[in-house]
């Protein structure tokens, strides 16, 4: 074990990934000598060679073209997308291309060997194009699947379970707890299981569920609540698509209550497929509507940053209100 | 290091003046200087054999669409030189990502009259198991990557493929087939550059037949045609006579020693021009004359092949007639064939997905398949085996 933050950690499982397979290769904008703009690949070129780890021109549908090529050529192709909010130009790579190349040859070509790594997320004055969650768009992809660690232990096992995974995923690695989230991570090679939430609190009374940097709000909401005698079950998704109904079900059934919440908007947002999904499931174990805490449906603000965030203090009210029903 | 002036001059877009490279007269002669093929007799052969059954092949889905038999088709009447003579220049191991409109590379490199026929009629034994519309073909044992109707996107792909080969150290390379519509796309731009800069041995192909759709190449961009760009990419570049096969072999040929010599990527731009409808659901008469259409008849590849082979003495009136008829029974009794054999089993709809169906996956299926029991007469092409 050793003390790591998640920048760290992802560094220390794409070094993991590179030792262990020489067919990993991992590229984009600025991630070859200089490490990536977050130093996410810092020194992976020095140990590995400028042919498994290098700068690709700025071109994020080219990124992900290029990466779909070489997936299917038999790589592991580990791509970098600098921030999530530019990673729409490789949109229809992602949606038309990735995520049906097996399906669409009949199993005769896939890119399974694909990771894409991506920041995404606010609380860091990032404004409209540094902030935004974009997973929910491509939780609507068959043939994609979607990881969002919350913690360094999270991040390093999660993304070594994606780099060998035989589909290809979408890796959102929370930004703002880059740096500010430091936890004790093995330095072996170890794997997180992707498709399986995770109990990180248990409780009776009211179920809470996010994913990513969500989960340090969810949990400081659960601890405030718990001051009040209101013990939450609070859940990691870890995995949005395919994503783990059988333990939200379950834990729902137990407490009658679900507050989820997320930082992207309200409309469309991932919580809507699990809200829909719950009443569906639990219909008659639900003792309060399920609660959605979200951004609001409008761009992502900058001077109203705090504002719109779903905070501890807006996860803590609904967690009330949802108990008051 | 650029050199410097001192008063602004432009360089203007047609400075380069880009020649193209002609090896065969419409006549079946070599112009002057020109070189024969590096190929013998039975490649010759096997290359023509190529191009008629493609022609045929094309002229019979064409009709099975209008008779309401497959609900698509798309020809590649009148191009047929530029992919069977490219994909004839490469090795079996070279890559092929093509648009859509490169049977003649596919049939090249062996797939079969039944396969054809079963990808057109998305029946159970199509390796893309009836999930795309005919003419999306695709196999791994032919390493020909499975075609997608989004254009461009094979580009960057063909790219990164080539990029793996060469980590691989293999002796191989990846062809990119395109029109110079989907080159307007910005995974043309992407792709390209990619290649150059980071050092791919892909050979790009643009097949420029004027026309995308109704839009002819004039309204498509206004530089000296897809060539132009390659030089400013920094890539390897030649325009050839599409409908001359023996320069487009050449051209191939000279692209793949050059891609797999200096580990970069080539680009070739093939003039030819779209004899037929885009597809089986557009119609030419509403965008370009028939006077157009003549003219470029004229310079029909196939012709202008045959006129080769029969100056060399190596083809008969007699062995065409006998091809032409061989192919026509053949395709005919596979597409009867094809025609008869179902769709496959409703199963198939969740394979592939993933590598394995996932648990939302099969609850899916498993209502899907509750329903049609409760109303099999809805989905007759399934419902009777839902057990299989």
């Amino acid at each position: 074990m050793s003390q790591m933050n998640l920048l760290q950690a992802i560094n220390n499982a794409l070094i993991t990934a590179m030792k262990q397979d020489d067919k990993v290769v991992c590229f984009g904008e600025d991630v070859g000598h200089f490490g990536g703009v977050f130093r996410a690949t810092s020194n992976l070129q020095e140990s590995f060679g400028r042919a498994r780890c290098f700068n690709t021109p700025l071109t994020e549908q080219g990124i992900i073209g290029f990466a779909n090529g070489l997936a299917s050529q038999g790589h592991k192709a580990v791509a970098e997308i600098q921030f999530s909010d530019y990673i729409f130009p490789a949109f229809d790579q992602i949606v038309n291309e990735t995520a049906k190349f097996r399906y669409r040859s009949g199993n005769e070509f896939n890119v399974g060997g694909l990771t894409i790594r991506t920041p995404y997320g606010g609380g860091i004055r990032g404004g409209h194009y540094h902030s935004q969650s974009p997973e929910a768009y491509f939780a609507h992809t068959p043939g994609l699947k979607v990881v969002v660690p919350r913690n360094p232990h999270q991040a390093k096992g999660l993304l070594l379970a994606s780099i060998r995974d035989d589909n290809p995923v979408l890796f959102f690695e929370p930004k703002r707890l880059y740096r500010a989230s430091v936890g004790n991570v093995p330095e072996e090679d170890y794997e997180l299981p992707i498709g399986v939430a995770e109990i990180v609190r248990e409780g009776r009374d009211c179920t809470v569920l996010a994913w990513g940097a969500q989960m340090e709000v969810a949990s400081k909401a659960a601890e405030r609540a718990a001051k009040e005698g209101i013990e939450c079950e609070v859940i990691d998704l870890r995995t949005i698509l395919p994503w783990d109904v059988d333990t939200v079900i379950a834990s729902v059934k137990k407490t009658g209550r679900l507050v989820v919440t997320h930082e992207a908007p309200l409309t469309s947002g991932f919580g809507a497929e699990i809200a829909a999904t719950v009443q569906e499931q639990a219909f008659l174990h639900l003792e309060a509507p399920v609660s959605r805490v979200c951004g609001l449906d409008v761009p992502y603000p900058l001077s109203h940053e705090a504002e719109y965030m779903p905070d501890e203090t807006k996860v803590f009210e609904a967690i009330h209100t949802t108990m008051n029903y | 290091m650029s050199k410097s002036i001192h008063k602004p001059g432009f360089v203007l877009g047609d400075a380069l003046d880009i020649p193209t490279f002609k090896v065969l007269k419409q006549d079946g002669t070599l112009y002057k200087g020109a070189q024969e093929p590096e190929f013998d007799k039975e490649m010759a052969l096997k290359l023509y054999d190529d191009l008629v059954f493609i022609r045929v092949l094309d002229e019979r889905m064409v009709g099975a669409q209008r008779q309401g038999r497959i609900p698509f088709y798309l020809a590649s009447l009148g191009e047929e030189a530029a992919s069977v003579g490219s994909a004839g220049a490469l090795k079996p191991q070279d890559m092929i990502f093509a648009q859509y409109r490169e049977q003649g590379a596919l049939r090249h490199r062996g797939f079969t009259v039944d396969q054809f026929m079963d990808q057109c009629f998305s029946n159970d034994r199509d390796l893309g198991k009836g999930r795309q519309m005919p003419i999306h073909y695709g196999s791994k044992a032919l390493n020909y990557n499975t075609i997608s109707s989004p254009l461009g996107t094979q580009i960057p792909q063909a790219a990164g493929y080539a990029y793996g080969q060469k980590l691989d150290g293999l002796d191989a390379c990846t062809i990119c087939y395109f029109g110079e519509g989907a080159a307007s796309e910005g995974d043309f731009h992407a792709g390209l550059n990619m290649a150059a800069v980071l050092k791919c041995p892909t050979i790009f192909l643009c097949r420029n037949n004027g026309y995308a759709i109704s839009t002819p190449s004039a309204e498509q961009f206004s530089g000296d045609g897809v060539a132009s760009r390659g030089i400013g990419y920094g890539i390897a570049t030649l325009r050839v006579d599409g409908n001359d096969l023996l320069a487009v072999y050449a051209a191939t040929a000279a692209a793949r020693a050059y891609a797999l010599e200096h580990n970069a990527p080539v680009l070739i731009e093939a003039m030819s021009y779209r004899l037929g409808a885009h597809s089986t659901s557009d119609d030419p008469t509403g965008y370009r004359s028939k006077d157009e259409e003549a003219q470029w008849a004229k310079k029909d590849p196939i012709l202008r092949y045959k006129h080769w082979l029969t100056q060399k003495d190596w083809w008969s009136d007699e062995q065409e007639k006998t091809l032409y008829a061989e192919h026509r029974a053949n395709i005919l009794a596979a597409m009867k064939a094809a025609e008869k054999r179902p769709v496959p089993t409703i199963d198939h709809l969740i394979t592939d997905v993933y590598d394995e169906p996932t648990p939302h996956l099969r609850q899916q299926l498993k209502q899907l398949k509750a329903h049609m029991r409760k109303y099999p007469e809805q989905y007759p092409k399934t419902s009777g085996r839902l057990d299989a």
